[in-house]
């Protein structure tokens, strides 16, 4: 593609919205899983004694918590998926079908 | 013996606490014969299916990215297969048994560099890519520096990699199926070419795919058993190991295992940026359709990862009660990496024991099947036919020095799985991780977001990265101390992710500043306009259906 149709999509609003839905998604989730992630990290690192608190019987707070990174992991992966296979499929089908 | 055995909970879980001698040894098994029977039939049906996808490798589609032909599920299958390795399944069973806690930090590292993928990596990887990673920043930078750095930098991770999994291989077969190490070495290699060689991203690709399901049905059967065992109570799971282990309730904190907060976070880093930068997972993602499939092959890998971990954790933790005090199992820290197979023994008996041992057997076949393919690629497709033939190279001479490469690194393996065997080589996937974050990350994330970057600024910071992940992995305690023996480390923590990750940015972004007044800077940074177009969109991407 030359750099003149490269500039006539980028103008076209489906693009628009495509990078601008997309970036803010993206960005969003990435920074809650940083968040979810380093904050479990941290703890470990420097609250061992907060993980160590029992929560349910004998098991301590690590545990759910741990347990919580891997779930969130995996559910917000499927908000992205669901997102994108409503909204930017979409949009970049429109692109590619191109103004009409 | 006991070296050799000692040195098995080293390679497969690298943080297993290492106590200073183990205690009588148990002499290796007998031949397992349940296990080899199971064994053989695995081998029998993946090399009918080499046979079928040979028949279908003819272009050199075919052979780096199985035509484009995979579907988004069966890819996440086969990348959960890749992370499903010996090392994760025996080891962080191992490490939840030894350290309780801590064992954790390991899974839970190893999957969150999933979801970055899949945020900002995935559909760009796709849409940009076609066999091999360097494709991506050589869209726009100059080929010749980009590829040669990239290829340096697979084969570094690739190399490390493969040795800490065929020295664990020949070790863990050991103790599994009686065989001697270098005859089971010998086999892993010899496979390993057969399957690579014939039947290219078709065979590895499906070899994973069927490894990944057994194993997850084995780790299901003993875990859910497990479970069942303590009445599904959690509770009385917990109760029953802080019983019977010898730490006490100290299993259920954090501290057994890792002791210096920086480390926990270094080693945090370089897990989950590791994994966006590994070439034998991000060649998995050339392997479907388009940016849809690519989406969906992240979250089928990052469901199934997690779920695996999940079962790496209660069987790990049963195994302290069920097993730890069982005089039939005699467990020491020789053979600490097989509470997974003894917990199966347990629940099973020698028939899910003997499944469980040939799919660890095969498990490193799938796994070393996909990081030789990754190094060829990086050999054929990026120094041979663009650094040495600048470009000016038909197809399928490409695909037979991918061949030849395939079996160089075969026979390659091989001879470092036997020159290592008595090696302590626990530091190697962490150091493959770190390079991988180091050198690798950096370089493929400010290709696809940063117009201002350019080759100046990919050279400085990929090899920057690259050379002070390997340079402070060498002077820290895990080699510096236990290989060089000297008294103390120059680098105080386990793992440099730390510190050179965010070294190899800098290198990005200085090298970038110092250059973007030279003609070519100029150029790149014009050519971001049709990547990014690109990358959002599909439009020329390779392998897309006709728009």
């Amino acid at each position: 593609m030359d750099d003149h149709a490269c500039a006539r999509l980028r103008a076209t609003p489906a693009f628009q919205e495509l990078e601008r839905t997309r970036g803010r998604l993206g960005w969003t989730l990435t920074a809650l899983i940083l968040v979810i992630y380093f904050g479990f990290v941290l703890l470990v690192a420097f609250a061992p004694s907060l993980m160590s608190t029992r929560v349910i019987g004998t098991v301590t707070l690590g545990f759910p918590l741990g347990l919580g990174v891997i779930l969130s992991a995996i559910l917000l992966t499927g908000v992205y998926v669901l997102r994108a296979n409503s909204r930017f499929d979409s949009l970049t089908r429109q692109i590619v079908a191109g103004p009409r | 013996m006991r070296r050799a055995l000692l040195t098995v909970s080293v390679v497969l879980a690298p943080i297993i606490a290492r106590a200073a001698e183990p205690p009588a040894v148990p002499a290796p098994p007998a031949t397992d014969t349940t296990a080899i029977i199971m064994f053989a039939g695995f081998v029998l049906l993946t090399l009918g299916i080499t046979v079928w996808a040979a028949r279908r490798t003819r272009t050199a589609s075919d052979f780096y990215a199985a035509g484009g032909s995979i579907t988004g599920f069966q890819n996440g299958v086969a990348i959960s297969g890749d992370f499903m390795s010996a090392a994760s399944f025996l080891g962080i069973s191992a490490m939840v048994y030894a350290a309780g806690f801590d064992g954790l930090l390991y899974s839970i590292g190893f999957l969150v560099g999933w979801p970055i993928i899949m945020f900002l990596m995935a559909e760009r990887l796709r849409n940009l890519g076609k066999y091999s990673m360097a494709d991506v920043t050589a869209y726009r930078l100059q080929a010749v520096p980009v590829r040669s750095l990239s290829a340096v930098s697979s084969l570094v991770v690739v190399a490390f990699y493969l040795i800490a999994q065929m020295v664990g291989a020949g070790q863990l077969i050991q103790l599994l199926f009686g065989l001697p190490y270098g005859t089971a070495v010998l086999i892993v290699g010899a496979l390993m070419i057969l399957y690579v060689t014939f039947g290219g991203m078709i065979a590895t690709t499906w070899v994973q795919i069927i490894k990944a399901v057994l194993l997850l049905l084995g780790a299901t059967y003993i875990a859910f058993a497990a479970l069942a065992h303590f009445g599904f109570s959690l509770d009385a799971m917990f109760d029953a190991a802080v019983q019977a282990s010898p730490k006490k309730a100290a299993i259920l904190s954090p501290g057994l295992q890792f002791k210096n907060p920086v480390s926990i976070v270094s080693l945090g880093i370089a897990l989950m940026f590791g994994t966006a930068g590994l070439p034998h997972i991000l060649m998995r993602f050339f392997t479907v359709s388009d940016a849809k499939e690519a989406r969906k092959s992240v979250f089928w890998a990052t469901s199934l990862i997690g779920y695996f971990y999940i079962l790496t954790f209660i069987i790990g933790f049963a195994a302290i009660s069920m097993v730890g005090q069982d005089a039939a199992y005699r467990i020491t820290p020789g053979n600490s990496n097989m509470v997974a197979i003894f917990l199966a023994d347990a629940v099973g008996g020698s028939v899910l024991k003997g499944f469980v041992s040939a799919v660890a057997f095969a498990t490193i076949l799938a796994v070393v099947s996909g990081l030789t393919l990754a190094g060829a690629t990086a050999v054929s497709h990026d120094i041979y036919a663009s650094v040495i033939m600048r470009g000016r190279t038909a197809e399928g001479r490409e695909v037979v020095v991918s061949r030849i490469a395939t079996i160089a690194l075969g026979v390659l393996a091989i001879g470092l799985g036997l020159a290592f065997q008595k090696q302590n080589v626990a530091y190697m996937v962490g150091l493959a991780f770190a390079v991988a974050a180091s050198a690798n990350f950096p370089v493929l994330i400010l290709n696809m977001y940063w117009r201002g970057f350019n080759t100046g600024g990919a050279v400085l910071g990929g090899w920057l990265g690259l050379v002070s992940a390997v340079a402070l992995t060498v002077l820290s305690p895990g080699i510096w101390v236990k290989v060089a023996g000297f008294h103390a480390a120059i680098f105080p923590y386990d793992n440099p992710a730390l510190f050179s990750m965010p070294l190899g940015f800098l290198g990005c972004w200085l090298g970038s500043i110092l250059t973007r007044h030279s003609a070519s800077a100029r150029v790149e940074a014009a050519r971001f306009e049709g990547l990014y177009v690109r990358s959002q969109t599909g439009i020329g991407a390779e392998g897309a259906s006709a728009h």
